[in-house]
């Protein structure tokens, strides 16, 4: 049997979710006999190839994390928005209602500690949004696991139903948005 | 200067016998007196009326023509109907502004003036108009645009400007029945004394009238069941908010029909046993108010309206105006009732229904200025006269507002059963691709379905008839009005308060040139949704512009379209901006370009 | 002989004058529903009761039982009605469960998790509303608030206080309360008031107890919100 390709990655996220897909532990064993992951901070590798299933933790700060999730978009057949933050914004998305100029003043020029503060202007970071978003408002996204983090369980159990074909289905103790 | 000084509080307060009911008409006459309704205001009438602040702030916060900031001593909204904007509203309103030397939503720095936009002011005919402290100028051009900024310039008060900007002319083209004929003053309520309530309630069932609001009722059922419904007291009420776009046939009535009007609402009282009328104009109709008060005070002295009318013993009526403050959904009957009990104008749950428990819970009939111009005639000519009008299913005739690509916009009177295909003859459209019936809430028809007729059983209308032609783009008519809806909705039910609001953000994606297939599906679910869950009519019919003319004019949206798969929700690009403001960054890694 | 009207096929006994969710109710069965509760007057906005009542839509909370009358509630296609209405709930405000300490406890969430709603579909509007903590015993935090206006018939016909009310109109209604400087603190609002419990999401909530119950203990963690009605819903002894 040809194993699954997976990719995953952690965009504005905690990587909470990608801990709770560790903490699936013994069961690890029975995943990677069916499974191969590409890119995924579990690999190291960098870009991801063309893959069955894409999983994505975290919404969208950035402009990096558009670049990213656009290439799990076009290489993976199924792409999964994983936990609170990469369906609804989460966490990061409570900054969306303070002024981005307000932000940087308070982190470059105000933040304990600093002296003298500036902007950075390196062209080598990522530029932030207004806001953030989930990442169902950048790229079409096939499937949901909410929860922050979704639990070791509902991970197992929506991953072994993808991989088996079926539509993924969690019992109600599986599912939740914190 | 303290908003007491200049405005009589306790005076406004009082004239409308300290009821909290009025609280509309109160916060109306503070807003013309102060022009805005200050933060102190609302303490102080709470006070005065002995009600709790929140429930003043409310009904203040409710209606569009209220505010609490200054919009300065010359407020100006143009009205923005696509009418408008098809006879080229938008650089009018620029032309003006720069004239000015002002930016539209602020105001000018010597605070003197303010300009923006408002829904519809029911001159679609006479397109594109404005509203200059609540009167309305129409047929709006650059001459016109440069008396209006001199005048401001040399900061003439209001009364003093030229009345002839002001005129308002009837644009009456097809006369009928209604329109055509001279009608006496108490020629029908006589003849319903001397044929008795029972009868004159005989002859308005005999006709087959239906209501003229759109939803077609039967007229006769609803004041016989609130004939008979029990109460400390009973009312009529004259839906005089004519807010659907594209509408103006109860504005011509109002101005040169009014004795018509006033006289099917006594005819009305006299049935169900009514002393008091309300007519609910609609705030963009002030001009109106003075000539309709005078026709009130002259029906009084004929002894039309007052104690013993017509010498009848015990048969007391008397007839109220109030204002509205921009509100469309203001014409849904409960909500015109909830509005003139001082509230927010919001829906209420039905059952019960106004005909039992409307005004202040009591039993109330609530019919349309042309159903009640109707019932006058009935009352004088009888019923039998106004069913041979017309379809069997529609009698009588109808008025038509004419307005949009055609020679002769204006108000159009005709026998109910009349085709599309010969108005639109009649009124000189003769490139005619499209006709936007009964208004944005109404029916978008093809010119393949010209042969369709106007009557409750093809196309029911309100009045509203507008034209497009070859030239205009489907797509903008639907977009405006899915604009419309977002800014009208009352926002208290769910699918309605919410779903308007995506539904105008996704046009506006489209119309960006960001849309994909899956914004097109996303507008038809949320179409579905609000057809089957919203709380009434606004909602219900929300979608229906975004979807007729995306099932009759496909290509205006697939030419929009940028993908059929998916486009983003917002402007990546545009969302780094303020970031690179920030960091002063304009490298290549500071954009997001297109795929 | 006491009245009947059917419920998706179950026969459902009702009293003059019962709307179809009391009715259904009191006999045990569960219509979804955010801004309905028996203590208060029916309200009929969040619209999450519609049901088909003979053909035609309309809500349980305000629809009157009627003999004979057949009214479907379990159906995929009204299921799925429920689900987008409470997205739309969900993408207008800024409804963050990870950071709400009503979370697990919170109707607007179970709800969700009855409909197995996965995700708000819909764009968010991502509001700006204001957070008022100037009161000392009651948080106002108006990002969670679905204008449900519960609080304003609690604090009106309960409490005989008005201190709430909905300002605005359209997606910019918002919930006001009675003071001039619009602040909490300076109303007449008590933690002991009826109003401070009602609200069914974590808009309005007593401070100092957010944490008393952890995460993955509390009410709906592990109760589906149709099996744990809220407590009245029985029909009231004569």
């Amino acid at each position: 049997m040809t194993k699954l390709k997976v990719a995953t990655c952690s965009l504005a996220g905690c990587f909470g979710c990608h801990m709770s897909l560790l903490d699936i532990d013994e069961k690890l064993f029975e995943l990677v006999k069916a499974v191969e992951f590409d890119r995924s901070p579990i690999t190291d590798i960098k870009h991801c190839g063309p893959c069955d299933i894409g999983i994505v933790e975290g919404g969208v700060c950035n402009a990096e994390n558009v670049h990213v999730l656009k290439e799990f978009r076009r290489n993976c057949r199924i792409l999964v928005a994983m936990g609170a933050c990469a369906i609804t914004g989460g966490i990061p998305a409570l900054r969306n209602n303070v002024d981005l100029w307000d932000c940087f003043q308070e982190v470059y020029h105000y933040g304990i500690g600093l002296e003298k503060g500036q902007i950075p202007n390196d062209p080598e970071l990522p530029l932030p949004f207004d806001r953030v978003h989930p990442i169902n408002e950048v790229v079409r996204i096939d499937y949901f696991l909410p929860g922050c983090p979704p639990p070791a369980d509902a991970i197992w159990k929506f991953l072994t139903d993808l991989a088996a074909g079926r539509e993924p289905k969690l019992d109600y103790d599986m599912l939740h948005y914190d | 200067m303290p908003a007491q000084d200049v405005c009589d509080l306790p005076g406004i307060v009082a004239r409308w016998h300290r009821d909290p009911a009025n609280l509309v008409q109160i916060l109306r006459e503070v807003q013309e007196s102060c022009g805005t309704i200050p933060s102190d205001t609302l303490d102080q009438l709470a006070k005065l009326l002995d009600v709790p602040r929140v429930r003043i702030e409310s009904t203040a916060s409710f209606y569009a023509f209220f505010h609490a900031e200054s919009h300065g001593a010359y407020e100006i909204l143009f009205s923005d109907n696509i009418i408008d904007r098809m006879a080229g509203k938008e650089a009018l309103k620029q032309y003006f502004c720069e004239r000015l030397w002002l930016e539209p939503r602020k105001l000018s720095e010597d605070g003197l003036v303010y300009v923006d936009d408002t829904a519809d002011i029911g001159l679609a005919d006479q397109a594109p108009a404005m509203l200059v402290n609540g009167y309305a100028i129409p047929s709006l051009d650059k001459a016109r645009l440069d008396l209006v900024a001199e005048l401001i310039r040399a900061r003439k008060p209001l009364a003093e400007w030229p009345p002839m900007l002001f005129e308002v002319p009837d644009n009456l083209c097809k006369p009928g029945p209604l329109t055509g004929e001279a009608f006496v003053p108490g020629a029908a309520l006589k003849a319903a004394l001397a044929r008795g309530a029972e009868a004159t309630l005989a002859e308005i069932d005999a006709s087959n009238l239906r209501g003229r609001g759109g939803a077609g009722f039967k007229t006769a059922t609803k004041w016989a069941s609130c004939r008979k419904a029990e109460g400390e007291a009973h009312y009529v009420v004259c839906n005089a908010d004519e807010g659907e776009p594209g509408t103006f046939k109860d504005r011509v009535l109002l101005a040169s029909h009014a004795d018509l009007v006033f006289e099917g609402m006594t005819v009305c009282a006299r049935v169900i046993g009514a002393r008091l009328g309300l007519l609910y104009l609609r705030g963009e109709y002030r001009n109106l108010l003075e000539k309709l008060k005078s026709v009130l005070a002259r029906r009084r002295e004929a002894g039309l309206l007052g104690q013993n009318i017509l010498g009848e013993q015990g048969f007391d009526f008397d007839i109220e105006i109030h204002l509205g403050a921009g509100a469309y959904i203001c014409g849904e009957e409960s909500a015109l009732i909830e509005s003139l009990e001082g509230k927010p104008g919001k829906p209420r749950n039905r059952p019960p229904f106004p005909d039992r428990c409307g005004y202040r819970n009591q039993p109330t009939v609530v019919n349309n200025v042309e159903t009640f111009a109707c019932a006058a005639k009935i009352a004088e000519r009888g019923g039998a006269w106004f069913a041979a009008l017309g379809t069997p299913q529609s009698a009588g005739s109808k008025l038509i507002s004419i307005s949009g690509d055609c020679k002769r916009p204006g108000a159009y009177e005709y026998p109910f059963g009349v085709t599309v295909r010969q108005i639109l003859i009649d009124c000189g459209a003769e490139d005619a691709h499209a006709v936007q019936v009964s208004g944005p809430s109404g029916t978008c028809i093809s010119f393949r379905e010209f042969d369709r007729r106007i009557a409750f059983e093809d196309l029911a209308t309100a009045g509203a008839f507008m034209v497009f032609s070859r030239e205009r783009d489907m797509f903008e008519v639907a977009r405006n009005f899915t604009h419309f809806f977002a800014h009208e909705s009352c926002g208290f039910c769910t699918p309605c308060r919410v779903g308007t609001s995506l539904l105008r953000n996704i046009m506006d994606k489209l119309a960006a040139g960001k849309g994909s297939a899956y914004d097109m599906n996303e507008m038809k679910h949320i179409m579905h949704v609000l057809r089957g869950t919203a709380h009434c009519g606004l909602g219900h019919t929300a979608a229906n512009p975004v979807v007729q003319t995306m099932e009759k004019f496909p290509d205006a949206y697939e030419k929009r379209l940028k993908r059929l798969d998916f486009e983003p929700a917002f402007d990546l690009d545009g969302a780094l901006q303020t970031a690179r403001l920030i960091t002063g960054r304009d490298d290549e890694w500071a954009h997001l370009a297109d795929d | 002989m006491t009245k009947t009207f059917t419920l998706d096929g179950k026969v459902i006994p009702f009293e003059e004058g019962e709307t179809i969710m009391e009715a259904a109710a009191a006999a045990g069965v569960y219509i979804p529903h955010l801004c309905h509760h028996p203590e208060f007057k029916p309200h009929g906005s969040c619209k999450l009761c519609t049901v088909n009542i003979g053909g035609r839509l309309g809500a349980a909370c305000t629809n009157r039982a009627a003999e004979g009358m057949k009214v479907e509630s379990e159906t995929e296609a009204l299921n799925a009605d429920r689900r987008a209405l409470t997205q739309m709930l969900f993408v207008e405000g800024n409804h963050i469960c990870p950071s709400c300490e009503k979370s697990g406890n919170c109707q607007l969430q179970a709800v969700a998790y009855h409909l197995g709603m996965l995700t708000p579909h819909f764009t968010h509007f991502y509001p700006a509303r204001d957070v008022d903590a100037s009161h000392p015993d009651v948080l106002l935090e108006r990002n969670r608030c679905i204008l449900c206006e519960l609080c304003v018939r609690a604090s009106r016909d309960v409490d005989g206080k008005n201190v709430f009310g909905i300002g605005g109109r359209g997606i910019k209604a918002r919930l006001i309360v009675n003071s001039a400087s619009g602040r909490l603190a300076d109303t007449d609002m008590s933690v002991t008031d009826r109003a401070a419990e009602v609200c069914p999401t974590g808009a309005i909530i007593r401070k100092r107890h957010g944490f008393t119950v952890p995460i993955g203990q509390r009410l709906y963690d592990h109760h589906d919100i149709a099996e744990v009605p809220v407590a009245g819903m029985e029909r009231p002894k004569k």
